[in-house]
């Protein structure tokens, strides 16, 4: 398929859209989701939309997107709901009324499914779009509905943005300012339920944790500011999204929905990597730094010591390598025919003297 | 430096040091505790007082140094020191009861795959008796109070029978009948010659409660005999200046601003 | 007649079903107990990738071979979580949700790749079903075994040996680490040997009722042990039986309904936690609300003294 061809096919644009739409919606309010603890609960919502789908179709006959959206945002949240109550009045913790309620709902799922087909026999078709996503059968007026979710959704961010951001980093003292915390986080949850809700589409139960989770992990690597996250979350979430898209048309038989998970989990690495300031390959170099300097001022601390109270003398000094390295940056001597037991020779020259006297003086500020 | 008549040296630190995210939260720590003591560590917050525990055990990596306890390293040694940890490092919901966390203090000696018997269950319950909790042997334990789950602990430690104990703030949180009831076990511990270390956040109470002490700020600031140690100019220097000894010499203020 | 028993009726259904529930919820409890529920989840989806490698490696889709490397997924799926998490840049739950989907991803797209024509399906793997348990039978003692019985009963009896064995280690471990590790007794190593099973289990029960039911057979009868009582043995205990009557009551009901018998019965282990929890009797929601209607009512007593 040539490229013109590509852009003016209608299912290749359908996707795609849908595709960008899914990374600007699930972006942003995967920060939300990563940053109070719940990355999990994505899954668990999307897990728990089977039933609502199943719901939909019984009620309506149909499988009008407008119906599944409905469908899958109550059972959803209902989920959510259970899991609270089963956490907040029991002493199941949270992990584990996340995982009843995930499994439990979609068994009920799985039920529903297999009466609407009228056998026992879960694995017949249907489910495999549930499953992994139907992104090809995207139609335009598909489209429109994720659209203006998506739309009144980030308005709604806008408008609610000072609270949400409050909320969700010290909701205590969000209380105290008399802000309706319950209420905030009850539609936080609610929305994330709708940002899985519109991304089911696309890549499916078991991939949309992940289009929850890596963006906004990505974005966290770049960004210290809460909007500068969310922005850089859309971002990547796009990006993966018409990546994916993009590689599983032309591929001609790959799957789209792990296509753009793979995409944004090689964002992720990438950025784990190279960001600047927190990146890894940063932290790296800083942390072995850091730590000759460390054992450094550590070794020489110790010989300014033991020639001061002989008693005090550790009985292993440090590794050869580290020895040899402050002898030859003119810290210490060595005299092997005045070795003792424990310093095998080693002694401070008067340059290291002074620079163990510095040790000693900002450690005594330290203290202080 | 004898204090009961014992030269036998408990605890013998060489050179620790302890970093964290390159941050040196132990550094170079020399220490010789004397054994048969009822020893105290204070110190502010973040001074690495329950981490300087945790490197002794081995519960945290450490950059350098060397422990010893009763002469040999501590390798060697583990199964004559006893460890109480702080108490919010378990899960109270966690389904056993009182006679069986007390129980656990013996799987060391077991060993791997052999199992407790009735001895190990005699034992324990004696345990329980020495911290005045036999009645509450078959109670789950998220039904203890915060002062009974902390004896609890302090009998797991105890049927271990060690010769060194380690106890991270025992006393935190616990109301004051229990906390007499703790220093009452630890001293008949120290009167037969155990040695005590003990983490303790209350500067109230050290001249009570401890014959040895160490001030501990990231270094050690000053150890030793507590009435020795424990004087106005060791405590400015480990607190920061945010102390004032009020005038009968007996108790202890801390300035709400700082104070030189 | 045996063999007919084993083939014809809803036995070997209920069995297997029972089987499921009995070796996952063992494991599962020492998962509810850490904290670490998920870790089901993300083992269940990433073995998939386990799944799909040994499949074209050795063309097996079920036996020891897969048995072990879903161990082997499931190891690697923790190591990877354990390794992202310990960068410091992740929290430990968005490193779960990063790593399974990624594993997922890549079974799938190999399976697009390589198996585009043979009957590996997803559907069975992830849905599993156990009506037709008896189509897939070895032959032992002259019996047509369902091979799904065969590797469930493995997993059983491979679970609780290891539990049975180190039950006091495992206890301890999960209660109190620091303490395990001073005694010696490598909490981390027993704790990785625990998800080796349970990935193991997994891939067993996938036959049965798939990838995610094995999450509710896991969890749930074990979360309902939880609610019911203060001793860890008992959990065991609970759980297998919960297992067992939502195996049997969760058969009869898809039957009747004519719906998906193993969806039937992981609704089943729902209705019994949501039973645990509501009526339970020492933590029920409701029995300690009528506790303290009728202590409200009973006359008072001074405290006895200290």
């Amino acid at each position: 398929m040539g490229w013109l061809e590509l852009l003016t096919d209608y299912t290749f644009q359908n996707v795609v859209i849908g595709a960008s739409l899914l990374g600007l919606i699930s972006g942003p309010l995967g920060c939300f989701a990563v940053l109070r603890r719940q990355s999990l609960l994505g899954d668990a919502i999307s897990h728990a939309a089977l039933p609502g789908i199943c719901l939909s179709f019984i009620i309506t006959g149909s499988r009008d997107i407008g119906g599944i959206i409905i469908g899958s945002l109550i059972t959803g949240s209902a989920a959510a709901l259970m899991m609270l109550m089963l956490t907040r009045l029991s002493r199941l913790k949270t992990d584990a009324g996340l995982g009843a309620c995930l499994s439990i709902f979609f068994a009920v799922g799985i039920v529903l499914l297999t009466y609407i087909q009228g056998t026992n026999n879960a694995s017949q078709g249907g489910l495999e779009a549930f499953l992994f996503g139907q992104a090809a059968a995207t139609l335009r007026s598909d489209l429109w509905v994720m659209g203006s979710i998506t739309l009144v959704t980030l308005l709604l961010l806008a408008v609610f943005w000072k609270q949400a951001k409050l909320v969700t980093f010290d909701p205590e003292y969000a209380r105290t300012l008399g802000m309706r915390t319950t209420a905030i986080e009850a539609s936080l949850t609610a929305m994330v339920a709708l940002a899985v809700v519109v991304g089911l589409q696309m890549v499916g139960v078991i991939l949309m944790a992940a289009m929850i989770v890596a963006p906004a992990a990505a974005a966290r690597q770049w960004s210290r500011h809460l909007g500068g996250m969310l922005a850089i979350a859309a971002g990547v979430g796009i990006v993966s999204g018409v990546s994916g898209a993009t590689i599983s048309t032309l591929s001609r038989g790959l799957a789209t929905g792990p296509l753009i998970v793979l995409t944004a989990t090689a964002i992720v690495l990438i950025s784990l990597a190279l960001a600047p300031g927190r990146g890894l390959l940063w932290g790296v170099i800083k942390h072995y730094r850091q730590k000759s300097a460390l054992q450094k001022q550590q070794l020489l601390y110790a010989l300014y010591k033991h020639s001061a109270d002989p008693s005090r003398a550790p009985s292993r000094l440090g590794s050869r390598r580290l020895l040899n390295k402050l002898k030859q940056q003119g810290y210490l001597t060595r005299s092997p025919h005045n070795a003792t037991q424990s310093d095998n020779g080693w002694g401070l020259t008067a340059k290291g003297q002074a620079e163990a006297r510095k040790v000693v003086a900002a450690f005594e500020e330290l203290a202080a | 430096m004898t204090i009961s008549g014992s030269t036998d040296t408990a605890l013998s630190i060489k050179n620790l040091t302890v970093s964290y995210h390159n941050q040196p939260v132990l550094w170079d720590i020399d220490l010789d505790i004397p054994a048969g003591v009822m020893a105290g560590i204070v110190g502010p917050n973040g001074a690495g007082k329950s981490t300087l525990i945790k490197s002794l055990l081995g519960l945290v990596p450490s950059l350098s140094g060397e422990v010893m306890v009763h002469g040999r390293p501590y390798a060697t040694q583990r199964k004559r020191v006893g460890y109480v940890p702080q108490r919010s490092s378990v899960d109270w919901d966690f389904p056993t009861t009182a006679l069986d966390v007390v129980t656990m203090g013996l799987y060391g000696r077991l060993g791997w795959l052999k199992r407790p018997g009735r001895k190990e269950r005699n034992e324990a319950q004696e345990a329980l008796e020495m911290v005045g909790m036999s009645a509450f042997a078959d109670r789950q334990i998220s039904q203890l109070s915060g002062g009974q789950q902390q004896r609890v602990f302090l009998a797991r430690a105890l049927v271990q029978q060690a010769d060194v104990y380690f106890l991270d703030e025992p006393m935190a949180g616990v109301d004051a009948t229990t906390e007499r009831a703790i220093i009452d076990i630890l001293r008949r511990l120290r009167d037969a010659g155990k040695t005590l270390i003990v983490v303790h956040h209350d500067l109230q109470t050290v001249r009570t409660y401890f014959d040895w002490l160490l001030l501990l700020n990231v270094r050690v600031i000053a150890s030793g005999k507590t009435e020795e140690v424990f004087k106005i100019d060791n405590l400015r220097q480990a607190y920061g200046g945010q102390i004032a000894l009020l005038n009968d010499n007996e108790s202890l203020m801390f300035a709400a601003s700082k104070v030189k | 007649m045996m063999a007919e028993l084993l083939t014809t009726t809803a036995l070997p259904i209920m069995l297997v079903g029972a089987m499921v529930g009995i070796a996952s919820s063992a494991v599962g409890t020492f998962l509810v107990l850490r904290g670490n529920s998920m870790l089901s989840d993300a083992i269940s989806h990433s073995i998939v990738f386990g799944i799909v490698i040994v499949w074209l490696l050795t063309k097996q889709q079920s036996g020891p071979v897969q048995l072990i490397g879903a161990a082997l997924t499931g190891l690697l799926t923790v190591l990877l979580t354990e390794a992202l998490a310990s960068t410091k840049r992740v929290k430990q739950d968005t490193a779960i949700g990063l790593v399974f989907p990624a594993l997922f991803s890549i079974g799938v797209l190999l399976l697009n790749i390589y198996a585009n024509d043979v009957h590996i399906d997803t559907h069975t793997v992830l849905l599993g079903e156990i009506g037709f348990v008896w189509l897939d039978t070895i032959d032992l003692f002259g019996l047509p075994i369902p091979q799904a019985l065969v590797s469930m009963s493995v997993m059983t009896l491979l679970n609780y040996a290891f539990i049975g064995l180190f039950y006091k280690e495992l206890k301890l471990a999960t209660f109190d680490p620091a303490l395990a590790k001073t005694f010696g007794f490598m909490p981390s190593i027993l704790f990785y040997v625990l998800l080796m099973l349970t990935s193991s289990t997994a891939v067993a029960a996938f036959d049965a009722v798939g990838a995610v039911l094995f999450i509710a057979f896991a969890i749930v009868p074990a979360s309902a042990a939880y609610l019911l009582t203060d001793r860890l043995w008992m959990m065991f205990i609970i759980g297998a039986l919960i297992s067992i009557v939502s195996s049997i009551s969760g058969y009869y009901l898809a039957v009747y309904f004519n719906v998906s018998i193993g969806g039937m019965m992981a609704v089943m282990t729902g209705v019994f936690l949501i039973l645990a929890f509501l009526a339970g009797p020492r933590y029920g929601v409701i029995t300690q609300l009528l506790k303290r209607r009728w202590a409200r009512k009973a006359p008072m007593e001074p405290p006895p003294s200290i």
